[in-house]
Order: C-alpha cells, then structure tokens, then sequence
C-alpha cells in the first residue's frame, strides 16, 4: 500500500546525514527560498533540488497525491495574484511593457509574467526540499539530534511520534473513508464540491475519535515505561555528527549568506531583468 | 510449589472510588499474592479487575485520581508513593492493545524506550537491548517497524519492552484480546518460559479462561462487582459452578462433561484436557454423544453471492489473494478465519469495492457487480467496522442511521419511516432520540448495524464484531446479529479470531491462510482438522481431545452434538427470557 510522504528505509548519502544536518539545510534552505527573489538564485536552486531528489531516490508514488494537491493551490495563488494586483510585476520592476489586453482594467505585461513566474519557481525550490527533508529522515534519529542542540526531549519526542503516526493515520483514514463511502457518502469526484466537503465530516470525526483514543493507549504504556519522569533521557538511535554532516552544514550556511549578500546587494529583492 | 512466607503484593480492605463516580469500583479487596506465583484474574467487563491491574503499576491514584482506602503494598513498598515511574521498575506492564504499546519505530528503539528514560548510556543500552531481544527470539527483527511483525512479534516486543528493566512482576491486561488463537496459545507459554526462566510473578487479567489454562495457573482470582468473590486454584474453579455464576466461559471440555451430566471433582485434574483424567466421566459422555447425535436436514440453498477465481496484489512481488472461489448463500451466518495477515480484511475490501481484484469475478444475485461503486455496492453489501467509533460520524441517533439514506437523496418520509423500522429491529427505537454517546458500546454496535440494515443490504459483512469483549457482552452483540438474521433474512459475513463465535452462531467457515482459501467446511469439521488448525493459526477445539479420550471414533461429530445441545440450550434461554 503506497503511503503519503512518511519516512523510508533506504541506503543513500541524503539518508545517511544526520537528522539534524538535513533540519538545519532544510530550515535555511527555505528561508533563502522566502526572502530572495532573484531568479538566478531561485533557478540554481531548483537545479540542486531536482538533483539531491534524484540522490535521495523519493519514489514518484510517495509525493504524487501531496504534489498534485500543492500544484492545485498554486494555480489558484497565481491566478489570484494576477486578478488582485495585475501590475504588481510593474510596480517592482519600475517598468510597463504591454503585451495584450484582456479585458477592464486587465492587461498582461512582461513583468507580471516575470514576477509571477519568479513565485512559480519558489514553489519548485521548496516542495521538493519538503519531500526530501520527510521521506528521509529516521524521525527517532531526528528526535535525538533537535535533543542533542538543547531542544527539551518532550518536544522532540513529540515531534517523532507526529512523524511516526503518520502512516498510521493515513491508513485508518482510508479505512474510515471506505465504509463511509460503502454507506453512500459521496467522496468520489462524482460529487459536489460542496457536498464533497461537508461529506469529509463523517470521515474526520469518526478519525479524530478513534485517533484520541490511540493517543490514550499511547500516553498510558510511555507513561508506564518512565517517559517525562526525568529531566534528561538518552537516545538508542542517537548518532555523532559524521564529516559529511559537517560539510553539509557548512556549505548551507555559506550557501544562505552567498543568496542573501547576491539578493540585497542591489538594493531590493528582485533581480531586474528589464533595466 | 514453594512459598515465600512474605507476600510480594499484598491487598488489605482496599477500597476505591473513581473521582467522577457514585460507588466505590473496588470494595474490600483482601489480597496475597506471594513471589513466584502465576494468578490469573477473571471477571466480566466493570467488575475492577482493571482497576486492580492500574492500582499495581500506579495508574491508580497517580493518573486516575480518586479515594482509596486500606492499604496496598508491592514489595514491601506504597505504589502511590512510587509513583507511575518507580512503580514501572518494579511492575512491567503488558497492554492489551500491542499496536498502542508499541511507542519507538522499530524494535530495537522500542526495547530500549524505558532504559531511555532512565538515561542509561548508550553503550550499556544496546548491550541489554540486544540481550532482552536474544531471551525472546527478536535479534533479527532489531531494526524492523511494527507494521512488518506478525501479532505474536509484537507481543513479544511489548514483553521485552517492560523486561528489559528487570522488573519483578509482569502484569497482562487482557494478551490475548487482539491475537489469533494460535498465537495466543505461543503467548501463554512464552510468558510460562519467562517466568519460570527470570524467576517472576506474574499476574493476567484475561476472561479468555480456556486459553490462559493452556499452562499452569496457580490461582483464579474471580471479580464480580468490584469485590473479589472466589479465589482458588483452577481444578477447584472448575468443578464449581462460579464462573458460569460470574459470567465467565468456562472450558469448553468442561461445559461438555457438565452438559453430559457428570460431576467434576478436583482429584481428576481438570486443569487440561491432555492430563486430565476422564475415566470417572467416560460413560456419561458417551451416552450423552449417543442420544444427541442426530442428522439435521440441511436448509434449501439459494446463492447469492458466488466468487471464483478471484487475484489481488498490491504489487507484483506478492500476492495477498490467490485463486479464491467459494458461494455463500442467502440467509447463512458464515466465518471467515485465519491467521493475523491471511488476507482476511482484503477480501471484504475486494467484495465491498474497496479495492479491484486483478482478475476473478464476483458475482452478486446472479449479476457481475464489477462495474459497481463503491456507493453503488455498498446498497446491496453493508460493511460494519470494528470498532463503532470508526463509524459514528453524527451525534443523533437518528441522523446517525439515516445517513445512508439522506446521502442517496431519499425522501425525507420515507428515511423517517425506514430509520424507524432498522431502530425497532434493532431494540434502539425507545432511546432513538439520545445522543449516541449517552450509549454503551453495545448499543453503539447496533446503532452501526442498524445504520447499514436500513438501507436493506443483501449482505452485511462484520469485521471482528465481538473483539475484546467479555463472555456477557459477546452474547448480547452476537444474540442480536442472529436476531437480525432470524427477523430480516439477511445474509452475514463475519470477519473473526475467535473460535468460539465460529462454533457458537456460525453455519459456515471459510478458512483463509496465505492468501489461499484452504478449507470451505462447517465449523465443526474445521475444528477438528488438526492439519487446518495448524497451518491457519486456529487452534483445535479442546472438545476434539475430550471425544478421543473417550474412545469416540468420530471426534466431529461429537462436537457437532454439542454444538447443536448449547445451540438449542441458548435459544431456550433467550425465549424464556423474552416471555
């Protein structure tokens, strides 16, 4: 059964880093991603992604359905921003080159393209770097690296038993939606929209219900096994930063800086094709 | 036997009264249980056998506040004072759910997760992770996830997980609860090794008696109503009438000799049928299998759904289903068993739509219902879950019913009226205006039923419908499918681990092992085929060992007359109870 983007065994270097390593390239990875709107950075970056996707072998079927649903949302941003702002692209740019007028107060510029073609690539810098970041990281390694840097172990251990469950969620959803779907509640695309949405009630509740009551048994057998007792907790998975993680995390940091000093050198966020 | 004079844990008056509750969960309880002794605790749901258990590991008071009274102590020591982690020392707890208990994402994590907050050093971690996993036979599954072990791995993962601190006692709530009946049966001894190996005491809560008498118990402790009402060594349990007294089921053997009409006494050992001795009883049964075994005219068959051939895989490296064909027909109550993994839920999900088989065909009233929705399916086909609270979705019981049919737009009259006649089948009409969580989950079984029997289904398929309930409860639920069936006419598909529910209520079973179909018999002829008990994971019927003691030549048959007797016998019961 294919499973949405949740952690997998393999054997390649972006799975051997730390856990920690691929949080802190992934944290700083997106914030340059945020700030920076100059297109050869943002390009350089989609390259490396695409590249290191390929390196940590992310099978298509894991991030399909997750891909699909971001692309949806996309669509929808970029089409808003042009309805909202048409010459926000001008107004960066400084410029106004006409292309053609649709209709009203709508015309399509060269910087509008440009500008939104800019936030397009941003999407493609970060969703695969999400992709990676949750499809190879071990979340108990993980847990005990964010402990190892001063994060309290309840928040870590949190955060790996969020990671751990998803799978587990994911399948008792599909379960759920199966017989609600067998008593007749329209989930297909057959549906309405609207329909379809008030119809994810009757799968959400009866979710949130048996999920609460996973989270009992849960709390109860860590609880009875000394969890949260102590101030300090050791890590069986708990690994030393090797070499590579070190220069993985040399090369993102001066990687951040090189994007940030390129991107505001000239002033502003955008690199100006047009002047 | 030899006893320590001092008792290891030791009840004296304890009382206990949960905060938000009227009475006292626990009165009176006086208790010694001394080092080195196996005890199993039984009693029905809400008798405090549970309370007990969380009393020994701290739950109670420290997570579950109320007032106690008397004293308690655990070797020499005050639980409440301990703590839920000073206690986890000294008390390895074994939860019923091995799913829930299973916290880390692999074995070896998991292990060593209470040695994790003791802050043991790494180094000196993996060496007595590594020596807990060779006890219990896991060193090579150190680095797999939960979902790639069988039911008894994970029982064993949740045994080392509490061992690995070096406790004194293991307690089990309820082991045996998720587990195929084969794997149960490796359970019991495994925890008897154990013991008997670490020098242990151990403590079980189970009301599955028959399958924790597999090994030696030293004591029965039985609960009724928070106070402890009988305790004794089980070849004493078992020749009183007690336990069919408290609700629970007793040997199956047991009832057998009882219903041929013989006395039980202590002195023949009835503890296990293998070293029982039935000499004094022999005559009796005999002519007991004499008089009752007759030939019943078997019921004029109609089919209705018919599957052949039917393939499934969800990749090509292996297949879940292979070559499945079988009929069932309209009207029959029939079980589909098997291991942990057989391919069990796949095949209701390949009959309700869920998923498309890669080749085969089903066929439903003589039509091929492949070009069907799910939703189309599902008006002919009624799939229960297992649990209610993965169906319930609305908070009227009303709404909650009629939701099947709101959804297929039918007219609002007429939902009223259907949605009133599935409640009177199913004895809920006098509460159809509560909410459902003022039910018990009994009653909240039926309401799942009643919301797929109002859209009149040819056929309901149930998943483990009586799963982790006691001897009371799975007759209540399974009475009343039979109810239904008797009063509707409709088909039934049980989806079950328990060999009981099989033989009790079913007239069919369909034995999946490996993703093939290995046998297609009546219960009886499945619980005697020593050779389909091993391979699916069943385990063969204690009244098998009975028949052949006594020199019985057809041990199937025998069975069969005793399941007809309690058959008959039950529906006796339930008419004069309706009067």
């Amino acid at each position: 059964m294919s499973r949405l983007i949740s952690y997998e065994k393999k054997d390649t270097p972006i799975h051997r880093l730390s856990g920690l390593s691929k949080l802190i390239f992934f944290i700083l990875w997106c914030t340059a991603s945020a700030f920076t709107f100059d297109t050869r950075i943002l390009l350089i970056m989609v390259f490396m992604v695409v590249i290191i996707y390929r390196i940590a072998r992310v099978k298509w079927r894991q991030v399909s359905a997750v891909f699909g649903a971001v692309m949806f949302f996309m669509v929808i941003n970029l089409v808003c921003i042009f309805f909202f702002a048409p010459y926000q692209g001008c107004e960066i740019y400084g410029t106004r080159s006409d292309i053609i007028h649709l209709f009203g107060n709508y015309t399509l510029t060269y910087e509008q393209l440009f500008y939104e073609f800019n936030v397009f690539i941003k999407y493609f810098t970060v969703i695969p770097a999400i992709f990676i970041f949750l499809t190879t990281t071990n979340p108990s390694e993980l847990a005990s690296s964010l402990n190892g840097v001063g994060v309290p172990y309840t928040i870590s251990y949190s955060l790996e038993i969020a990671l751990r469950y998803i799978p587990d969620i994911q399948d008792e959803f599909r379960r759920i939606k199966n017989a609600q779907q067998a008593r007749g509640i329209e989930m297909s695309s057959k549906g309405r929209l609207t329909n379809r949405i008030k119809n994810t009630a009757t799968i959400i509740f009866p979710l949130l219900f048996s999920t609460m009551e996973r989270i009992d048994v849960v709390s109860n057998a860590m609880e009875l096994r000394g969890f949260g007792k102590k101030k300090k907790r050791t890590w069986y998975s708990k690994r030393e930063l090797a070499p590579a993680d070190y220069c993985t995390i040399i090369f993102i940091v001066l990687f951040f800086a090189a994007s940030m000093v390129i991107t505001f050198a000239d002033g502003n966020r955008f690199y100006n094709p047009f002047v | 036997m030899e006893k320590e004079n001092r008792p290891i844990i030791e009840f004296t008056d304890v009382s206990f009264k949960y905060r938000a509750q009227k009475d006292p969960t626990l009165k009176d309880i006086n208790l010694r249980i001394y080092p080195g002794e196996k005890i199993l605790i039984a009693g029905q749901s809400g008798s405090g056998k549970s309370t007990l258990a969380h009393m020994l590991n701290a739950l109670i008071p420290c997570s579950f506040g109320g007032d106690m009274s008397g004293t308690l102590r655990v070797c020499g020591q005050e639980p409440a004072k301990l703590g839920v982690f000073g206690m986890s020392q000294i008390v390895g707890t074994v939860l019923q759910d091995t799913d829930g208990q299973f916290i880390a994402l692999t074995v070896g994590e998991d292990l060593a997760f209470a040695l994790e907050n003791d802050e043991m050093p790494q180094d000196e971690m993996k060496k007595r992770v590594l020596d807990v996993a060779k006890r219990l036979e896991l060193t090579d599954f150190l680095e797999n996830a939960p979902g790639e072990l069988s039911g008894g791995q994970k029982q064993r993962v949740s045994l080392g997980g509490v061992m690995a601190c070096d406790v004194k006692i293991l307690l089990f709530d309820e082991p045996l609860a998720n587990l195929d009946p084969a794997t149960g049966k490796n359970t019991i001894a495994l925890i008897d090794e154990i013991m008997k190996k670490d020098d242990l005491t151990v403590i079980i809560i189970e009301h599955r008696l028959e399958d924790v008498l597999y090994r030696d118990v030293d004591r029965i402790v039985l609960m009724d109503d928070g106070r402890i009402v009988s305790d004794m060594a089980p070849d004493e349990m078992l020749c009183s009438d007690m336990l069919v007294k408290y609700g629970i089921r007793e040997p199956l053997y047991i009832s057998a000799i009882k219903a041929a009409g013989a006395v039980i006494g202590p002195q023949t050992h009835p503890q296990h049928i293998e070293t029982m001795d039935i000499t004094p009883y022999r005559d009796k049964i005999r002519s007991f299998y004499e008089d009752t075994a007759e030939n019943s005219l078997s019921p004029e068959k109609n089919l209705l759904l018919s599957v052949s051939d039917l393939e499934f895989a969800y990749d090509e490296k292996r297949k879940i289903l292979n070559n499945i064909s079988f009929n069932i027909y309209r009207g029959e109550m029939v079980a589909l068993v098997g291991k942990n993994g057989a391919g069990k839920s796949t095949l209701a999900s390949l009959i309700c739509g869920f998923n498309k088989p890669q080749k085969g065909v089903i066929m439903l009233n003589g039509e091929n219902i492949e070009p069907l929705s799910i939703k189309e399916r599902g008006e002919k086909i009624g799939y229960v879950m297992q649990s209610p609270n993965q169906m319930i979705s609305k908070p009227m019981i009303m709404d909650e019913v009629g939701l099947g049919l709101i959804s297929r737009g039918v007219p609002e009259e007429e939902v009223r009226e259907r949605v009133s006649e599935a409640l009177r089948v199913c004895g809920l009409y006098p509460f159809r205006n509560w909410p459902v969580s003022a039910l018990s989950f009994g009653q909240k079984k039926r309401v799942c039923i009643a919301s797929i029997l109002v859209m009149n289904p040819d056929i309901i398929i149930l998943d483990e419908p009586t799963a982790g309930q006691d001897y009371g409860h799975y007759t209540e639920i399974m009475e009343f499918i039979k109810e239904i069936r008797d009063k509707t006419g409709v088909t039934i598909i049980m989806i079950t681990h328990d060999m009981y529910l099989m033989m009790d209520y079913t007239d069919r079973t369909l034995v999946l092992t490996d993703g093939e179909l290995l046998l297609d018999a009546k219960p009886y002829q499945v619980l005697t085929n020593s050779e389909v008990c091993s391979r699916a994971y069943l385990k063969r019927t204690s009244l098998y060992d009975l028949s052949v003691k006594c020199g019985i030549e057809d041990p199937a048959s025998f069975v069969k007359a005793f399941i007809d007797e309690e058959r008959k016998k039950r529906s006796k019961i339930k008419s004069d109870s309706d009067r």
